[in-house]
């Protein structure tokens, strides 16, 4: 019998078969139907050791264990703190995720993170309802003061980060800005050139499909800082 | 024979299909037959409120189908009406089968469905514009739905009728169906017709659903295929 070979970089969209074949298993965003490897999402496939992964085109951010991301804190509770992090489910940041030991009824919590203030942080385990748990414990975790909140699609976040981190390291490098990214399309940034930054984000959401991005986007910024 | 306005009996009217079209949407998509538009938006999977709504193992799918005032010759009441309700739930039933509520539980899926212009099969069309904005919010599915009406015009089955041909036809017969699954999801109809005729007409509907899943995909394609070249 003739084997079937999957391409990588195809575009598939949902119910599109994939591979008729044994040989394969279904990964992220896939699923198995009798032979066939079925697509669940407009995507693209990639193949590594047989097993079939389709990287999303679009779409929400859905939290994963270990991701790292920023969130919002919008409620204080008596066992921990409650985050938007952009996604369909609000995480919870109990008392035992932060570093240093609290005793709620002796400490007032809000003078530990406040309500509207921004944490980066990592998901540390999601339970059987979906529900993100998150800890500050980690390294590189911390509460961030200051700077501006720049929201942008979470499946373009590979992009602004670039390969090896490579444009996001030439940004930081040309503005001499802060930034920090989360998984979950929010960014933050502190420094003097925010704005330009921000424009510069716009456009790698925009034009994240032209090739050479990196080079564009550095011709752009070293217009506007000269300024 | 010829149709009413020139068309041949299986062919559709002329479809324009878009993706993206409301940039504040997860997820929207626009489809035309001839004079019938439709526009649709996706929002979610979000957090469910009230509470005691949600399913523990599963999403909530919600569709608003709606016509706006100007969409007919004659002003339609704005808010909902029995017709519209009964279109919603129809909706809501033909595209379920189609997405992996289980993956998203304790949430809700919003569709909102608009007619900006009305000439007859705007549930068919409303169904194929949901089904692209379910695929643009990237939420999880088996397939995309393809929806078309069928009838019978003297003695020759027809596909997606005009307000014109729905008023002379001896059945109208809407059908959503996922060509990949080759499972029908919605089926209605008006009208009499002896059985083995029907049995004819949601053939011709199905070879219809499978043209427009070509161009759906097609569209989808149009917005998304520039991200595969790198």
């Amino acid at each position: 019998m003739k084997k079937d070979i999957v391409k990588s970089r195809k575009f598939v969209i949902p119910g599109q078969k994939i591979v008729e074949s044994i040989e394969y298993l279904p990964g992220k965003n896939c699923y198995r139907e009798g032979n066939a490897i079925y697509s669940k999402r407009v995507g693209i496939v990639y193949v590594k050791d047989h097993v079939i992964n389709v990287v999303p085109l679009s779409g929400i951010y859905i939290p994963e264990r270990g991701d790292m991301v920023i969130g919002e804190i919008i409620d204080i509770q008596p066992s921990g703190w409650v985050v938007n992090i952009n996604s369909s489910y609000s995480a919870f940041l109990p008392l035992g995720g932060i570093r240093q030991f609290v005793d709620p009824i002796k400490t007032d919590m809000a003078s530990i993170y406040n309500i509207g203030e921004f944490i980066y942080t990592k998901v540390s385990i999601i339970n059987t309802l979906k529900v993100a748990y998150l800890t500050m414990r980690e390294q590189g975790t911390k509460k961030l003061v200051g700077g501006r909140i720049v929201k942008i699609s979470p499946v373009k976040i590979p992009r602004v980060i670039g390969k090896n981190a490579s444009m996001i390291s030439m940004i930081k490098e040309k503005t001499e800005c802060k930034i920090i990214v989360g998984k979950n399309g929010i960014i933050w940034i502190d420094g003097k050139n925010v704005s330009s930054v921000i424009n510069v984000l716009k456009l790698i959401e925009e034009k994240s499909h032209i090739s050479g991005l990196t080079e564009i986007v550095s011709k752009i910024l070293e217009k506007e800082v000269k300024k | 024979m010829k149709r009413i306005d020139g068309r041949e009996p299986l062919e559709l009217r002329d479809v324009e299909m878009k993706v993206g079209v409301i940039k504040n949407a997860d997820g929207s998509g626009m489809v035309r037959f001839g004079k019938s538009q439709a526009i649709a938006a996706v929002y979610g999977p979000k957090e469910l409120h009230p509470r005691h709504l949600q399913k523990f193992d599963r999403a909530v799918l919600r569709c608003v189908y709606s016509m706006a005032p100007f969409c007919t010759t004659e002003r339609v009441k704005p808010g909902p009406s029995r017709r519209s309700t009964e279109i919603s739930k129809v909706t809501r039933l033909a595209l379920e089968p189609a997405i992996f509520l289980e993956e998203y539980p304790m949430t809700t899926i919003d569709v909102y469905i608009l007619i900006t212009q009305a000439d007859a099969g705007t549930r068919t069309v409303g169904i194929n514009a949901a089904s692209l904005a379910l695929a643009d919010a990237g939420i999880s599915m088996h397939d995309l739905v393809c929806a078309v009406a069928a009838g019978k015009i003297n003695n020759e089955y027809v596909i997606d009728l005009n307000s014109e041909e729905e008023k002379i036809t001896a059945c109208d017969l809407p059908i959503a169906y996922m060509p990949m699954e080759k499972k029908i999801t919605l089926i209605q109809m008006d009208g009499l017709l002896p059985k083995k005729d029907v049995e004819n007409v949601i053939k011709v509907a199905i070879n219809g659903c499978k043209a427009l899943y070509e161009m759906q995909k097609k569209a989808l394609k149009e917005k998304f295929v520039e991200d595969t070249i790198e």
